[in-house]
């Protein structure tokens, strides 16, 4: 693919601006429409777009795939923590309300921590099942 | 959608078939907007159209594009995907008309996460703190079932591959 300019260079300019609204998604999604899951999704694909343009021995060059595994086991392990610090705290089980002083905060914060966790699982989960499915042919 | 529906059927080139699929999740995703959610509208584009087309043309990439001929006639398939779509056809009738005060779906518990949601979570986005706060143990699961997804993947397919560089020394 290394005649394809054109796509080379919007595919750069594109990428990090995905990764960016990723985020957006992922930290706005209290007040507007989105949050872990769609922020996940178009983080992946941030990556994927990579992937896809420029080859799979350059995406590995960029992530590693054992990195990535551990980072779809840490989302989920981030969950069910947030969700045992509420009977250590005492509350009940996935109950953000003791998290902090004021209920509302904990809140907040449980929410925020939550939806980080889905982010990090569902990204992860999405870059490595295409790297998974990947043909040999987009190395290059 | 019916139009893009009855091409996928029909379509031989399974490139062709996997494009349509993306314009079907998207025209989906439109009538989500049209009745105002938002939020699944959002999943929709990002999932259906998105990461999901992706993943089928990989899969594409590595078994081919052509669908092989189909065997034998199709007359028990045609007569299950006929009865399927009559019954499910005839169970919208008994659905309550769309934006219906009195649904069901709207006395349960739907009241309380409305009305509370801004004194007890604090979000403006209710749908946010239904997913998270309210039905926190419903996500976890969702969470859990991708990550077995993955883990799924991972055991058959395999996520470390061999790098090239070790190929080239066994030639």
């Amino acid at each position: 693919m290394r005649h394809h300019l054109v796509l080379r260079v919007i595919c750069k300019l594109l990428v990090p601006l995905i990764l960016l609204f990723a985020l957006y998604v992922q930290f706005h999604g209290d007040f507007g429409p989105g949050g872990g899951f769609q922020a996940g999704v178009i983080f992946g694909a941030g990556f994927i777009l990579y992937g896809v343009v420029f080859g799979l021995g350059h995406f590995e060059d960029v992530v590693n795939p054992l990195v990535l595994r551990s980072f779809a086991a840490c989302g989920l392990l981030l969950y069910l923590l947030v969700g045992v610090a509420g009977p250590l705290m005492g509350g009940n089980y996935l109950d953000y309300d003791v998290l902090l002083e004021d209920p509302v905060s904990g809140q907040h914060l449980g929410i925020l921590l939550v939806e980080l966790g889905v982010g990090m699982t569902v990204a992860a989960v999405m870059i490595s099942l295409f790297y998974a499915f990947a043909d040999r042919r987009f190395r290059d | 959608m019916v139009a893009t529906a009855v091409a996928i059927a029909v379509m031989r080139n399974l490139f062709a078939a996997v494009m349509m699929f993306g314009i079907f999740s998207f025209l989906a995703a439109g009538v989500f907007v049209t009745l105002d959610a938002v939020d699944v509208a959002f999943t929709e584009a990002a999932v259906g159209a998105g990461i999901s087309t992706i993943l089928m043309l990989a899969t594409l990439a590595r078994v081919g594009g052509r669908e092989r001929g189909v065997h034998g006639h199709g007359l028990f398939p045609l007569a299950a995907a006929v009865f399927t779509g009559w019954a499910l056809i005839y169970a919208t009738f008994d659905f309550p008309r769309v934006g219906d005060p009195a649904a069901p779906a709207h006395q349960h518990v739907a009241p309380r996460y409305i009305n509370e949601s801004g004194t007890e979570v604090g979000i403006p986005n209710v749908v946010t703190s239904v997913l998270a706060s309210y039905r926190g143990y419903d996500t976890l699961g969702e969470v859990t079932v991708i990550f077995a997804a993955g883990v799924g993947v991972w055991c058959l397919i395999g996520a470390t591959r061999r790098r090239p560089r070790r190929r080239e020394e066994k030639q």
